[in-house]
C-alpha cells in the first residue's frame, strides 16, 4: 500500500512506480473514457463520481452501468460484476504466497489496489515469493508503488471523464468507447481456442436470451459458455475416436 | 457555472448502495484466495471453469450492445458499431495485444465509429 512509510521510502517503490508509469497513459485514457461512458449511459454526476472513486475496476463498472440504468436487481448487478472480475480470483490464487505474511487488513487493501497490469508487472518482476524479511519488504514496496500510481492515474482520469462528459453532446455516441474498451479487454483475454469458444457461445446466448427480464440473459450466457467449455475441455477423451469406445461397459 | 448545471441527473440511494457493493466485490474478487488464513482451494472442475467465465461475462455484455437495437437483432449493415469493432479488433490483432493494444483498440474503433455515426448517421 502506497501510504505506508515502510513502502514509500523503499527504493523498490520507485521501480514499481516507474514500471507502471510507462503504461499509465493507456490506463488514464481508459479511465477517461470510462468516466465519460458512465455519465453518457445515464448515471447522475454524483453517482458517477462515487463510482469513479470507489469501485476501481473498469470492466466491472462498464458492465454494471447498463444494468444499473435498466433497474436490474442488486444481486444480478453484483453477481455480474463479480463474474467480470473472476480473472482476479485466479490472480489471487497466484498472489496468495506473496502476501500471506501481512495482516488481513493489509492483504485486503493490497488486493483492492492490485488491478490487471499491477498483477502482470509484479509477477513478471518477482517470479517467486521472497523467503526472508528484506525480500518481502522489497516486494511489498514494489507492489505499493506500482498499484499506487495505477490507482492514481485511473481515478484522476475517471473523475476528469465524469466532469468533461457534461460538455460533450450525447448524439456523438462517445459512450461506445466503453464497449470498445471491453472489446479490447476481451481480446486480451482470448488466449486459447476454448476461450474464443466461450466468448462466441456467451455472445450468441446473450442475444438469444435477450428477452429475459432483469438482464438475466448475461448470467444465462455465462453459465452456458462455462458449461460448454468444461464439456469440450475433456482433452483425454478427444484422443480416441468414439467408435473405438466400448459400447457397453457391462 | 452554477453547481446545479454541473451536477446533472438525479441520484438515488439504491444506486449508491449498489455501487458500494461493487467496490466490495472488487475487494473480494482481488483478495479471494488470501482473505482467510486457512489453506483451502476450489474443486478442480471449478478451477477449470473459472478461466472461461471472465471472457464469457464480457462477451455477454458486449455482443448485444453491438448487434442489437431496441431489443432486436439489427437488419442492416449500415451500423457504425460493426465497423468500429472490426477496426478495433484489427488493430489489436496487428499489435498482437502488446503495449497499448487496448488503448489502440478504443482509439482506432472510435476513429471509425465517429465519422460513420456523426457524418453518415449510421
Amino acid at each position: 500500500m502506497f501510504f505506508l512509510r515502510s513502502n514509500y521510502t523503499h527504493p523498490e517503490f520507485r521501480r514499481g512506480f516507474q514500471d507502471m508509469l510507462s503504461v499509465s497513459p493507456g490506463i488514464a485514457a481508459w479511465g477517461l473514457m470510462t468516466g465519460v461512458a458512465m455519465v453518457k449511459s445515464g448515471m447522475s454526476t454524483f453517482e458517477a463520481l462515487f463510482m469513479a472513486l470507489t469501485v476501481f475496476a473498469g470492466s466491472s463498472q462498464l458492465a454494471a452501468v447498463p444494468l444499473l440504468i435498466a433497474g436490474a436487481p442488486m444481486w444480478v448487478i453484483l453477481v455480474t460484476g463479480f463474474c467480470v472480475n473472476l480473472r482476479f480470483v485466479v490472480f489471487s490464487a497466484h498472489m496468495r504466497p506473496y502476501l500471506m505474511h501481512l495482516p488481513r487488513w493489509q492483504r485486503l487493501v493490497t488486493g483492492y489496489l492490485s488491478a490487471d497490469l499491477t498483477y502482470v508487472l509484479f509477477v513478471k518482476s518477482f517470479q517467486h515469493p521472497a523467503t526472508d524479511d528484506a525480500g518481502r519488504a522489497a516486494q511489498m514496496a514494489y507492489l505499493a508503488g506500482n498499484g499506487g500510481i495505477n490507482w492514481l492515474s485511473w481515478t484522476v482520469s475517471s473523475v476528469l471523464g465524469v466532469v468533461l462528459a457534461n460538455f460533450v453532446p450525447t448524439s456523438w455516441g462517445l459512450g461506445f468507447a466503453g464497449i470498445l474498451a471491453l472489446v479490447g479487454m476481451m481480446a486480451s483475454l482470448a488466449s486459447s481456442r476454448l476461450r474464443w469458444v466461450s466468448a462466441g457461445v456467451a455472445g450468441a446466448a446473450a442475444v438469444a436470451a435477450f428477452a429475459l427480464p432483469l438482464k438475466l440473459n448475461i448470467l444465462v450466457a455465462i453459465s452456458v459458455a462455462v458449461a460448454v467449455c468444461l464439456l469440450l475441455d475433456k482433452r483425454p477423451d478427444t484422443s480416441h475416436p468414439p467408435h473405438h469406445a466400448p459400447k457397453d461397459p457391462a | 457555472m452554477s453547481p446545479d448545471s454541473f451536477f446533472v441527473g438525479t441520484t438515488d440511494a439504491w444506486t449508491l448502495l449498489t455501487t458500494f457493493g461493487l467496490a466490495c466485490v472488487t475487494v473480494v474478487a482481488r483478495s479471494f484466495f488470501f482473505i482467510t488464513d486457512k489453506d483451502w482451494s476450489l474443486p478442480a472442475w471449478a478451477q477449470r471453469g473459472l478461466q472461461y467465465a471472465p471472457i464469457a461475462a464480457l462477451s455477454a455484455v458486449i455482443v448485444p450492445e453491438i448487434v442489437m437495437s431496441q431489443g432486436a437483432l439489427i437488419q442492416t449493415f449500415k451500423d457504425a458499431r460493426l465497423y468500429a469493432v472490426v477496426a478495433g479488433l484489427a488493430f489489436f490483432a496487428w499489435r498482437r495485444g502488446a503495449g497499448q493494444a487496448v488503448l489502440g483498440t478504443i482509439a482506432s474503433g472510435m476513429a471509425v465509429y465517429l465519422p460513420l455515426h456523426i457524418g453518415l448517421g449510421w
